[in-house]
C-alpha cells in the first residue's frame, strides 16, 4: 500500500501505540483520583503535559489537552469570542481556513459577532499588511492557519504575530494541525496566544489534540464539568490517548531535525514528475509545505482518479476529508482564484517520514498510465 | 495485602477484548472514515459497526447515536445543544442537585446565558420526588436532566416514571446513564427519554469516547462546528479505535450485563456483611430505596474523609470520597448534602463501586482492611 493521504489522517507510530496500551492498562485509574492509583495516573498525565510543553517551547501550564483538533479550534475562537465579547465583537480570518474555523465563524455571525474573511493570492497566501488593514477598534480575535490542509501554503505567521503586537485588544490564533512535526513555528517569537494541534495528524491516535494557551490570555470554556485543565476543558483525561499523542509528537519532531530536507526531496520529485504530464495543473504554492502537493487534471472526475489509484493500492484524496462529502469545487481553491472546472477535479497527494523516494517514482508511474487510460477512454 | 480496586465508577479497566479489538484498528485501519478512498471507507465501516453495537445496547437505532469525547460532552450537548435550539419556546430547565457536574456546570452556564434553572432538592433517600418534579413543570419548561444512577450513592432515580411523566409535557427529557450503563437494562423507548448520555471507561471501554443518543424528533444545535461529521451535530474525525473499543465493551455489556449485575450485587453485599461481621459501625447512605448493584456509599461515624481516604489507600483499598471529578479536592460531597445537609454525613462517607476484575475473595479482604483501620480511627471515641 501507498498511503499519500497523510494530510487527512497518519498511521498511528508503532511505539505510540505501544504508549498507548501500556497506559490503558497501567494508568487507567482516574488522574482525579485522590488515591495512589490516581495519583499515578496524575503524575503520567503531568509527565506528557511537561515533554508537549518542551516539544513546544512553552510552558506546562500553557497546554490545554483537548479532543483533537476541531475542538481545538472551537475552544480557541468561541472561547476567546465569548470571553472578550465585551471587548469587541470583531474577529479576523481567512477565506482558507478548515472548516473547523469557518464554520465556528459562521455560527459566531449568526450570534452577533462580525467576521471579516481575508482574502488569499492565488498560492493561497494572506499578508499581514491585509490583516492590518481589516483590523478595527472591535477587532478580538485574528485566526490564522499554519499549513493549509489542501495546497500546503504557509502562512507568513511570524509577521503576522509581530504586526499584530501593536493591538492588545488582539488574540491571535493559529491552527497548527498540518504543519506540527512538518514545518517548523516558533509559538513565542510569532507571537502566537493559542495554537491547535491535532495527534492524528502526526501519528498519534485520533481522538487527542493540544490547545497551547498563553497564560495571559483568556478564553472561557466550551465543555463545563469537573473543572480539568484548568477549569477550560472538563471531562476525564484520556490519559493513554494522550500519551500517545506525546510520544508522536516527539517521534515526529525528532525527525523533522534529524531530517529536515526529507520530504522536501519527496516533494521536488514528485512536483517534476508532475508539471512534466500534459494536462495536470498544479495548484500547490512552489515554495509550499513539503508534504502537501495538489493538482488537477480538468476533464477527469477527481473520484475517478483517485479511484484509479486505489486499484494500485495508492491512496490521495481530492481535497480535505472534512469537506469531502460536498462533491462540488474545493472552496480553498476557488478562494485562489482558481476556475471551478479546475477546483473541481483538484488531488492531492500528502506525505509523511514514512513515505519514501520509491513509492514517490512508483505514484508518478501509475499516474501517467492512469491519465493516459482515462484520456483514452475520454476522447 | 495486595491492593484492591474498588473505585469502578470513577473509571473502570478497559476489558481485555476491548484492547483486542482497539489493536487491529490502531495497526491496520487508520483511514479518515470521511476520506472516499476504499481505505477511508473501511474505517468508516468500523465506525457504522460499533454505531449500531452502542445503539442495540440502548435500544435505539444507529441514526440516533452520536458519538462524543465522553460523558461530560454528551451531557453538555444534550443541556445546551437543546436549551439553544429550543428557546424560543421557553427558558425553563429542571434538573436535580445531584447531578453529575457535566450536567450541573452545564446548567449554571445555561442561567448565566439567561435560562432559568430549577435544581430538585432530595430528601435523605437521595432519589427525586416525582411531586417536587411535577410542582416544578411550567408551561416554558423545555428540558428536565435527571440521572438514572447517581454516581455517588449508586441511589436509583425513577427515570421511568417521570418519563411516563412528561409524556404529557413538551419539555424533553435527558437522562445521564453513564453509571446505570453496563449493569441496568437501558431501552430508550420504555424509559421515555429523548435524549441518554454515556461514557465508554465507565464500562471497561476506552477513555475520551461517549456517546450522546437523540431521539428522531428532538431539535439539538451543536456545540462543535467544523465538518459534517455525525450527520452535522458533532464535527470532528471520528476517534475510529476507541469507538470500535467502545462497541467492543457495549456489546461485552449488553451480553453479560444480568451477569455482571448480580455479580456486582454479591460483592456489595459480601463487603457489607464481612463490615457488619466485624463489628464496624457503619451506615448505607441512601438505604431506603433502589441502588446500582456496583456502587455503595458507607458512613462511618466518628471519623473524617481525609483520613479514611489516606488510610485506605496506604492500605491497599483503593476508594474515593465521590466524584473523581471534584477534580483533586476533597470538597464536602453536594451529593450527600443535598441528602442529609450539614450532617456529619457529609465529612465521613466513602464510595466503594464494584467492577470488572474484582473477586469475593479479594472484596472480602478489603472490607476486613476496612474494619480494622475504622476499629483504629475510632478507638476511645465510642
Amino acid at each position: 500500500m501507498i498511503y499519500f493521504d497523510n494530510s487527512a489522517t497518519t498511521r498511528p507510530h508503532h511505539d505510540a501505540l505501544s504508549s498507548y496500551t501500556e497506559a490503558a492498562q497501567t494508568y487507567f485509574a482516574n488522574p482525579s483520583s485522590l488515591h495512589r492509583m490516581g495519583g499515578k495516573a496524575e503524575q503520567l498525565l503531568t509527565a506528557c503535559r511537561k515533554q508537549a510543553a518542551q516539544l513546544l517551547h512553552v510552558e506546562e501550564n500553557e497546554i490545554i489537552f483537548t479532543s483533537g483538533g476541531t475542538e481545538g479550534n472551537n475552544l480557541a475562537i468561541k472561547g476567546t469570542a465569548f470571553r472578550k465579547k465585551r471587548i469587541g465583537n470583531h474577529i479576523i480570518t481567512t477565506t482558507i481556513e478548515h472548516p473547523s474555523v469557518l464554520e465556528t465563524c459562521a455560527e459566531l455571525e449568526k450570534q452577533g459577532f462580525q467576521v471579516t474573511y481575508v482574502d488569499v493570492d492565488k498560492y493561497g497566501y494572506v499578508t499581514a499588511d491585509k490583516i492590518r488593514a481589516a483590523i478595527t477598534d472591535n477587532t478580538i480575535l485574528v485566526s490564522v492557519m499554519h499549513v493549509n490542509n489542501e495546497i500546503g501554503t504557509i502562512q507568513p505567521i511570524q509577521t503576522i504575530g509581530k504586526m499584530l503586537t501593536e493591538f492588545p485588544n488582539v488574540t491571535f490564533h493559529v491552527d497548527y494541525v498540518q504543519g506540527a512535526g512538518k514545518v517548523e513555528l516558533d509559538l513565542k517569537k510569532s507571537h502566537i496566544h493559542l495554537c491547535t494541534l491535532s495527534a492524528h495528524k502526526f501519528h498519534g491516535m485520533k481522538g487527542s489534540g493540544i490547545l497551547f494557551k498563553d497564560k495571559d490570555v483568556f478564553i472561557a470554556p466550551q465543555l463545563s464539568g469537573g473543572g480539568q485543565e484548568q477549569e477550560l476543558r472538563s471531562g476525564t483525561e484520556n490519559v493513554p490517548g494522550i500519551t500517545a499523542m506525546v510520544k508522536a509528537l516527539r517521534l515526529t519532531m525528532e525527525n523533522l531535525r534529524d531530517q529536515p530536507a526529507r520530504l522536501f526531496e519527496l516533494r521536488e520529485k514528485l512536483w517534476e514528475g508532475i508539471a512534466k504530464m500534459e494536462g495536470v495543473i498544479l495548484h500547490s504554492p512552489p515554495a509550499g509545505a513539503p508534504h502537501i502537493v495538489n493538482f488537477s487534471v480538468p476533464g477527469i472526475k477527481p473520484e475517478v482518479l483517485v479511484h484509479a489509484l486505489g486499484e494500485k493500492d495508492i491512496y490521495v484524496s481530492t481535497k480535505s476529508a472534512c469537506s469531502s462529502k460536498n462533491s462540488d469545487a474545493s472552496a480553498v481553491l476557488l478562494a485562489c482564484g482558481v476556475p471551478e472546472a479546475q477546483a473541481e477535479s483538484a488531488i492531492r497527494v500528502s506525505f509523511s517520514y514514512d513515505s519514501t523516494m520509491e513509492e514517490v517514482e512508483y505514484f508518478l508511474v501509475v499516474l501517467q498510465e492512469a491519465l493516459t487510460q482515462l484520456k483514452k477512454v475520454m476522447r | 495485602m495486595k491492593s484492591i480496586y474498588l473505585d469502578h465508577a470513577a473509571t473502570s479497566p478497559m476489558h481485555p477484548d476491548v484492547i483486542q479489538a482497539m489493536i487491529p484498528v490502531m495497526e491496520g485501519t487508520f483511514g479518515n472514515p470521511s476520506s472516499v478512498h476504499a481505505f477511508g471507507r473501511e474505517a468508516r465501516h468500523i465506525v457504522d459497526v460499533a454505531r449500531d453495537k452502542v445503539a442495540a445496547s440502548i435500544g435505539a437505532s444507529d441514526k440516533q447515536i452520536i458519538f462524543t469525547s465522553g460523558g461530560t460532552e454528551a451531557d453538555n450537548m444534550a443541556l445546551i445543544g437543546t436549551a439553544i435550539a429550543r428557546k424560543e419556546q421557553g427558558k425553563h430547565i429542571i434538573t436535580t442537585a445531584i447531578e453529575h457536574h457535566a450536567t450541573l456546570h452545564a446548567a449554571n452556564y445555561l442561567e448565566s446565558q439567561g435560562f432559568d434553572v430549577t435544581y430538585l432538592p432530595v430528601d435523605a433517600t437521595g432519589a427525586v420526588k416525582l411531586e417536587d418534579l411535577q410542582g416544578a413543570l411550567r408551561p416554558d419548561t423545555i428540558l428536565v436532566s435527571i440521572m438514572m444512577i447517581n454516581n455517588e450513592t449508586g441511589i436509583i432515580q425513577p427515570v421511568q416514571a417521570i418519563g411516563e411523566l412528561l409524556k404529557s409535557h413538551s419539555a424533553y427529557f435527558h437522562t445521564d446513564a453513564v453509571q446505570a450503563y453496563g449493569t441496568e437494562e437501558i431501552d430508550v423507548v420504555s424509559l421515555g427519554v429523548d435524549l441518554l448520555s454515556v461514557s465508554a471507561h465507565k464500562i471497561n471501554g476506552p477513555k475520551g469516547i461517549g456517546a450522546l443518543y437523540v431521539a428522531d424528533h428532538v431539535r439539538i444545535k451543536p456545540i462543535t462546528y467544523g465538518g459534517e461529521q455525525e450527520r452535522k451535530r458533532r464535527a470532528g474525525t471520528e476517534n475510529v479505535a476507541s469507538i470500535a473499543g467502545f462497541g467492543k465493551a457495549a456489546e461485552l455489556a449488553m451480553n453479560q450485563r444480568a451477569e455482571r449485575k448480580a455479580a456486582y450485587q454479591q460483592l456489595q453485599d459480601t463487603f457489607v456483611s464481612e463490615l457488619e461481621a466485624a463489628g464496624t459501625n457503619f451506615f448505607i447512605n441512601g438505604d431506603t430505596g433502589p441502588r446500582s448493584a456496583g456502587i455503595v456509599n458507607l458512613s462511618f461515624p466518628g471519623t473524617n474523609v481525609e483520613s479514611l481516604l489516606m488510610n485506605f489507600d496506604l492500605s491497599g483499598v483503593t476508594v474515593s470520597s465521590g466524584s473523581a471529578c471534584t477534580a483533586g479536592s476533597v470538597d464536602p460531597s453536594h451529593v450527600l448534602k443535598a441528602m442529609y445537609g450539614e450532617d456529619e454525613r457529609v465529612t465521613n462517607s466513602i464510595r466503594f463501586s464494584f467492577g470488572y476484575g474484582n473477586t469475593a475473595e479479594a472484596v472480602a479482604e478489603a472490607a476486613q482492611t476496612v474494619a480494622a483501620i475504622i476499629k483504629r480511627l475510632t478507638k476511645g471515641k465510642e
